[in-house]
């Protein structure tokens, strides 16, 4: 096991009771002043210049995703075209940060993107529910990466969080992050399950003392998904990991963001929350299949004056 | 690629909505009149643009104005059913929603506070104040004051600068409501809205001289409250001139409450939500600039957690934009006259002097116009002046405390009384501190939350009796 953290974080580490007394003492979260905090920085008005620079940083943020039972080699190729070259009219538009795919198509991910600098992340540790044993949620990583993927997005076990077995959710992150070599590893909270603020800030805590690399709202299986406040939250969870450990942790948001306003609220958020510093696909990006689409379509609009439609951008 | 700033893009909300006139009379027996005063300016302050020219209203103005509403009074209103005020108050409320736009933008340029306040806070509250009572008018025999209780007469009404159009809510709704007629006074500084919601009152048809609005300064206010023929007087603003107005209603027969000044704590225990905590600090003391009677404007933190929430106080602070009140994306606008800047400034010197530290947010303050940096001060004991006077302004004096009993003597510690707010996750703290601090109102982990239903007023001298709610409908009803 992999510790990258501090000792006296790491002192925490050592049994559910120890993890217990340090997530339980962090300062808890007020809903309604987090909620209100981020209604609030929605209201923030992106106009002309910073709205065509937001744009596209966006579009750099996107992990672009498919993770659908019915997906085909097809559809993945498509899915890889289209992410490197979101605009096919417009050359200027930059290309996504990464495809995000099940495991059995990131050899066919990797075939198509070869080394053009898009990264592949795979969703592993039997993604969403997380329900098998540690030893296939291994294998899944190492499955994964040794197919091409250089980012692994893998889910806690809500189960052992809710009940209290920090520990084990603590050793499976470090397990996983340990058979993900080089990979980079993205730590899936499913906040739409944790049910409270409070869980959300002890889970991305917890999370990030066990070596996440990025920590990631949603399966996008599960409502709700992203949202806003729940976003925050892991923000200032960042900042403040950031402030005990000079180490910078990534956030995702992923599922339900899906226009391109909404896009722009979350980059407000990052903004004001933790600063310029996040404001880089390194350490910020957003999960979703049908936004890229309409940052598109604001992008041409921005750039001709005039809307064109659904039909000038490409369906997959 | 390397992270570039992400500058938010100017985005200035259109003042094209609104049609401000070159010059503006008096509002009485449903007419525009000429006063018989001299006039005065009322300027932009976020650019000491002068906006228009108004009229001061003379001692004989303000006789013409209590006479109508005397005979609005006695000949219509007094015979006007609960029913049928309600209509009028209903109708008056959907108005100010309708053109909500209009008057955000205008209270925005008479006043300095930003766009995104006055939008989201002022008018709306306005309006849902007009709803509120509205909705009381044909329901006063079920408020708790026996069956049939009768209005007062005439109200004379003053207000302050700091939430113009609120403010008028705040007095004109429930008075209306509880079937007296209305001459109200809107500061000087900020006289628009008001004339503005003159406008308003005929487009609902209210019958001339139920709504009366004088403009003036401190001699028109003081005309209009010293009237024989006048009820009732409320007034919200100073405490010094609260306890002048005080003196000049006693011995008659005029029933009086007062709405004056506050020296709040805000009280932030060790086991507060911190991050909600930090917000609930900026919106307790820089929302409207700190120009608010209520604002958390001590701040008293258990001293377990006083750096950090200092630290992050600071951090958050350093993210308030300032500048344009027209720009959707300012938080902290204008201050609203060159008087009140300059209190701000000799307070904030003496606080100095007298050894408490400076910090101010590193924010570029435009070159018109009356501007001041969100500021605290740390170092701050209990007898500084810092933490005894109102300032009215963007600037925060940080007290520790170490235990729960001397948070509450410090809190209570000041001759205001009007609120306070408590942070922490512990239920039964928040009762105990709610029964022990002596403010009108206490905020638990929130802090300037409104709404027309909760009652507000104060203590000591931060005034007496209530605006809003049930209570608030006694200061306008004949009951003891």
């Amino acid at each position: 096991m992999t510790l990258t953290v501090p000792t006296p974080l790491a002192d925490a580490a050592t049994s559910d009771a120890a993890l217990r007394r340090f997530l339980h003492g962090l300062p808890g979260v007020d809903q309604v002043g987090a909620e209100g905090r981020a209604a609030n920085l929605a209201t923030r008005s992106i106009k002309t210049t910073a709205k065509a620079y937001a744009i596209d940083l966006a579009i750099r943020m996107i992990d672009l995703t498919t993770l659908e039972g019915a997906d085909t080699p097809g559809k993945v190729r498509s899915l890889c075209a289209k992410a490197v070259r979101p605009d096919p009219t417009d050359p200027s538009t930059p290309s996504v940060a990464a495809v995000c795919v099940y495991g059995d198509l990131v050899g066919l991910a990797r075939d198509y993107l070869g080394d053009s600098g898009l990264h592949i992340a795979a969703v592993a540790t039997a993604f969403p529910s997380g329900r098998a044993s540690l030893e296939v949620k291994l294998a899944d990583t190492r499955h994964a990466v040794a197919a091409g993927a250089d980012e692994i997005d893998m889910v806690i076990d809500r189960g052992a969080f809710l009940s209290g077995r920090y520990l084990q959710v603590y050793e499976e992150i470090a397990a996983v992050k340990d058979a993900c070599g080089e990979a980079h590893l993205k730590v899936i909270l499913e906040t739409g399950e944790l049910a409270t603020y409070d869980n959300v800030r002890r889970a991305s805590w917890l999370a990030m003392m066990a070596g996440a690399d990025f920590i990631k709202t949603s399966t996008g299986k599960i409502a709700p998904a992203a949202t806003l406040p729940v976003t925050l939250v892991m923000l200032e969870a960042v900042r403040d990991w950031r402030d005990a450990t000079g180490t910078l942790v990534g956030v995702k948001p992923a599922g339900g963001i899906r226009t391109t306003k909404d896009a722009l609220r979350y980059l407000v958020l990052v903004n004001e929350t933790v600063g310029i510093e996040w404001l880089t696909p390194d350490l910020f990006r957003i999960g979703a299949s049908s936004l890229l689409n309409d940052l598109l379509l604001q992008r041409q609009k921005l750039a001709s004056g005039h809307y064109s439609g659904a039909d000038y951008v490409t369906v997959d | 690629m390397q992270p570039t700033p992400f500058e938010y893009a100017p985005a200035p909300e259109s003042r094209a909505v609104v049609d401000i006139a070159s010059s503006y009379g008096l509002y009485i027996d449903g007419a525009f009149v000429d006063g018989t005063g001299r006039r005065f300016k009322t300027v932009n302050p976020a650019t000491e643009e002068v906006l228009a020219e108004v009229a001061e209203a003379s001692g004989g103005d303000v006789d013409r104005a209590v006479k109508a509403a005397r005979h609005a009074y006695n000949r219509v209103w007094s015979k006007t059913s609960g029913r049928d005020r309600g209509k009028y108050l209903f109708r008056i409320a959907r108005i100010l929603q309708e053109r909500a736009r209009e008057f955000a933008v205008l209270e925005t340029l008479d006043n300095g506070k930003p766009i995104k306040e006055s939008r989201d806070v002022d008018i709306p509250l306005a309006a849902a104040h007009f709803f509120y009572h509205a909705g009381w008018a044909d329901k006063l025999s079920y408020a708790g004051f026996g069956s049939d209780p009768k209005p007062l007469g005439v109200a004379a009404q003053v207000i302050p600068w700091n939430f113009p159009l609120l403010m008028l809510a705040w007095k004109i709704a429930p008075a209306l409501a509880a079937g007296n007629t209305v001459v109200l006074k809107p500061a000087e500084t900020t006289p628009l809205t008001a004339l503005l919601f003159a406008e308003v009152c005929e487009q609902a048809d209210l019958p001339p001289g139920v709504v009366n609005i004088v403009t003036g300064a401190g001699a028109t206010g003081q005309a209009l409250v010293e009237h024989a023929d006048v009820d009732k007087v409320a007034f919200t603003g100073s405490t010094e001139v609260g306890k002048a107005i005080a003196r000049a209603v006693a011995g008659t027969r005029k029933r009086l409450t007062l709405e004056l000044g506050g020296k709040a704590a805000n009280v932030i225990f060790d086991d507060a939500p911190i991050d909600q905590a930090v917000e609930g600090i900026v919106r307790g003391i820089f929302f409207n600039q700190g120009h608010v009677c209520c604002a958390g404007s001590r701040l008293l933190v258990q001293e377990t957690v006083a750096d950090e929430v200092v630290e992050r106080l600071k951090r958050r602070l350093t993210t308030l934009r300032l500048g344009d009140p027209m720009d959707k994306n300012t938080d902290i606008g204008a201050i609203n006259s060159p008087e009140q800047l300059e209190r701000i400034r000799t307070l904030t010197g003496i606080g100095e002097e007298e050894g408490a530290t400076r910090w101010s947010a590193p924010c570029e303050l435009p070159d018109r116009g009356y501007w001041f940096a969100p500021t605290l001060f740390t170092d701050v004991s209990q007898a500084h002046r810092i933490a005894r006077d109102e300032i009215f302004g963007p600037v925060l004096s940080v007290l520790t405390f170490r235990t729960p009993d001397e948070a509450i003597a410090k809190a209570n510690n000041t001759p205001y009384g009007l609120s306070a707010g408590v942070w922490t996750e512990k239920g039964s703290r928040i009762l105990r501190m709610a029964n022990a601090v002596r403010a009108g109102v206490v905020w638990a982990n929130t802090f300037n939350h409104f709404d027309p239903a909760s009652p507000f007023g104060g203590y000591k001298e931060s005034g007496f009796g209530r605006e809003g709610g049930r209570h608030g409908l006694a200061a306008y009803l004949d009951v003891a």
